[in-house]
């Protein structure tokens, strides 16, 4: 049973299609990566999935069924605007919060004590929330969002404002998630925290999808036919590449259609040359979106 | 627990501890108590003088010279204007005055004093009538007569059934006092309660915390919990005076006397008073959700609130009319008027008779208001809950409304 399947949804405000008839599917024990520009639908998206906003048309079932109260239990949101309860203590605020997420005060507070102390924040829960900085209050915000151990936990730009060591931690703890069989929706611009983090993509535009499946696939379809070579000595003349481009640090060898990366491997090791770096120049997501978004807008 | 339970539980437990809240509640209590030590220490320093004043006059019309003794004032005969006028500047006495020769025909007493005065003191004038009509009536009419005439009036009125019996609510003033205090305090609990239902969405909006609430919870569940919650915050607000108000009385009975017998609450008041608190108060509570939901601030929330806010105390702006004609078809209409009705059906209960057929409709207008004012809120908060930025004018509204 896949932790999220939407079909076919259409959101629209004053004609303008927001989302325009998109189809996915996310498993369980995978982190998605919901990717697109600033303004493409993703956030529009995923209030489509929490029920926050109505599907103009089109449907989605989370955890094999529509969203009903009950199984809201089953979901952890993190907006991409963050915010709590300026006033209310860090343990207050998570309590309360964990509470409509159908926790009990004892096993909330257990809960949140855990995870104050493993977010090395434990110090700071009886403070105010307006005493926090904001990457702290992000981080309270994240607790609150997988206390209550959801089954698909949803986050729209989750790196956004930390700083490095805490953008390590949020990291590690998606990573758990998805060893411990949730499903991670990760709703991002950040081409490169998705490439590091996920198993598949959906990459929307306009409105519409424009990339989606395995990370490793779609990167693979993209993978140009040239390669990433460093190494000491003189290349000369090589069979089978037709153009060659020197980089910092590095040389890129465009092949002709004939030639594969192993001949051209066994080539230079056949003249004794001693090789640093052979890789199979790979773009990254961003270069594909690009070239993606590009295409569509030609 | 239902979620809303939750939310109503939180939000209680978070308004009853705000600091405005605390300080409002304790304040009507702590401010009445000082006005009535305030009265009372006036009460104290203006007592009515025990020491004889003494008060010149010159009789140059002639007759005027028994009865020269009026309570604590005693007049004292000048046979001149000058010789009144040496003592009142030796401070033999406080003042004088002269009845001229064409009194009789005239009117006029002409009075002269030391203090500037915008009126002359009551006690004053009252003695020098009656020392007037004393001496005017003496020998004419009995002394029982002379005293009637000096005070002609006691009106005692009573309030008949439609059958001719004794009504057992009787009218006056302290009928009015208990229907008064529930309008006031309904009137007030409208306004706090509102702005804390507009402060707390506003700011959950504002700070985006709503898109964490509503994947947990359903916008019926948000407002219902919220609406109740901060309600009965309000309605603790209310209790915590009213339970006030019988010390308060106590406390004041000294200095108000006998008035507080006279207090009377009307009959079936208690039913209608809280059946009109309670629908006064969610309809006002349920329209608040519905501007918080289209503001884009807490500041633009309170300002488009207040505009219905203001016909919940409108009724005390044209409060002497009412009390003048408290029956005008006028009052009758804004009776039914869902946002004046609570206020102004109580204050009617405490000036007259409310026909049954006036409750019976008002109360239906206000509990289908209630129910379609509540299915109102929870589509603007879904509709506009998640629009920042801009605030949508009617036509936007009424469009969304219409396609939703």
């Amino acid at each position: 049973m896949p932790a999220v399947e939407v079909n076919h949804i259409v959101k629209s405000y004053a004609d303008k299609a927001v989302v325009n008839d998109l189809s996915f599917s996310v498993a369980q024990g995978e982190i998605f990566g919901l990717i697109g520009p600033n303004g493409a639908g993703k956030t529009t998206t995923i209030r489509m999935m929490m029920d926050i906003i109505k599907a103009d048309s089109g449907e989605v079932t989370i955890l094999g069924e529509k969203l009903s109260e009950a199984s809201k239990n089953k979901l952890g949101y993190m907006p991409e605007e963050r915010g709590l309860y300026r006033k209310l203590r860090v343990i207050d605020s998570i309590i309360y919060l964990s509470s409509l997420k159908g926790m009990d005060r004892k096993s909330a507070t257990e809960k949140a004590n855990e995870l104050l102390s493993q977010t090395g924040m434990l110090a700071n829960k009886r403070k105010k929330i307006e005493e926090l900085s904001k990457g702290m209050g992000q981080i309270i915000q994240f607790i609150v969002t997988i206390i209550h151990d959801p089954q698909l936990v949803i986050m729209d730009e989750p790196f956004a404002g930390l700083d490095p060591v805490n953008t390590e931690l949020l990291k590690g703890m998606f990573a758990d998630l998805r060893n411990q069989g949730k499903a991670v929706i990760l709703s991002t611009h950040q081409m490169n925290q998705v490439e590091e983090l996920c198993d598949r993509i959906l990459m929307i535009n306009n409105g519409q999808a424009v990339l989606y499946g395995d990370l490793s696939e779609i990167k693979a379809r993209y993978r140009g036919n040239s390669v990433l070579l460093d190494c000491k000595g003189e290349l000369g003349e090589i069979p089978g590449v037709t153009d060659k481009r020197t980089r910092k640090g590095y040389t890129e060898l465009t092949l002709d259609g004939e030639a594969t990366p192993q001949q051209v491997l066994e080539r230079l090791v056949s003249r004794g040359m001693l090789i640093n770096r052979f890789e199979i120049a790979t773009p990254s997501l961003n270069e594909i979106f690009l070239e993606v978004a590009g295409k569509n807008h030609g | 627990m239902d979620k809303a339970l939750l939310i109503f539980r939180h939000e209680f437990l978070h308004t009853i501890k705000r600091t405005g809240f605390i300080i409002l509640t304790l304040a009507l209590p702590v401010l009445a108590l000082l006005a009535i030590g305030v009265f009372q220490l006036i009460s104290g320093i203006a007592k009515p003088p025990t020491e004889v004043t003494r008060i010149g006059y010159v009789d140059e019309a002639g007759g005027f010279d028994q009865f020269a003794t009026q309570g604590n004032i005693t007049l004292v005969r000048f046979d001149t204007p000058e010789a009144a006028t040496q003592s009142l500047i030796k401070k033999d006495i406080n003042e004088y005055f002269v009845i001229p020769p064409d009194y009789i025909s005239a009117g006029i007493i002409n009075r002269y004093t030391v203090q500037k005065e915008v009126t002359p003191p009551s006690a004053t004038a009252t003695a020098i009538k009656n020392f007037l009509s004393s001496n005017l009536l003496a020998g004419k009419v009995p002394a029982t007569t002379v005293a009637r005439i000096e005070a002609p009036l006691n009106l005692v009125t009573t309030t008949l059934t439609a059958t001719g019996n004794v009504a057992t609510e009787q009218g006056g003033l302290g009928n009015l006092v208990v229907p008064g205090v529930f309008g006031l305090l309904l009137a007030l609990a409208i306004i706090f309660s509102s702005t804390y239902l507009l402060q707390g969405l506003g700011e959950e909006k504002e700070n985006r915390l709503i898109e964490i609430l509503l994947s947990s919870v359903s916008t019926r569940q948000l407002i219902t919990g919220k609406v109740l919650g901060i309600g009965a915050a309000g309605l603790a607000q209310v209790v915590v005076w009213v339970v006030s108000i019988p010390f308060l009385l106590n406390l004041a009975s000294s200095s108000i006397g006998g008035f507080i017998s006279t207090i009377q609450i009307p009959a079936n008041f208690l039913v209608l008073g809280v059946t009109y608190f309670i629908l006064g108060y969610l309809l006002f509570a349920v329209l608040s959700a519905g501007v918080a939901a289209i503001s884009t601030t807490v500041r633009e929330g309170q300002g488009l609130a207040s505009i219905f806010t203001l016909f919940a105390i409108a009724p005390f702006w044209f409060f002497s009319l009412l009390l003048a004609f408290p029956n005008s078809p006028i009052w009758v209409v804004f009776s039914i008027f869902p946002f004046s009705a609570p206020v102004l059906v109580m204050l009617r209960l405490g000036m007259t008779g409310v026909p049954a057929w006036q409750l019976t409709v008002s109360m239906a207008v206000l509990v289908l208001s209630i129910v379609g004012g509540l299915l109102l809120a929870a589509k603007l908060l879904r509709t506009y809950i998640l629009m920042y930025g801009k605030r949508p004018n009617l036509g936007e509204i009424i469009r969304n409304l219409r396609s939703g």
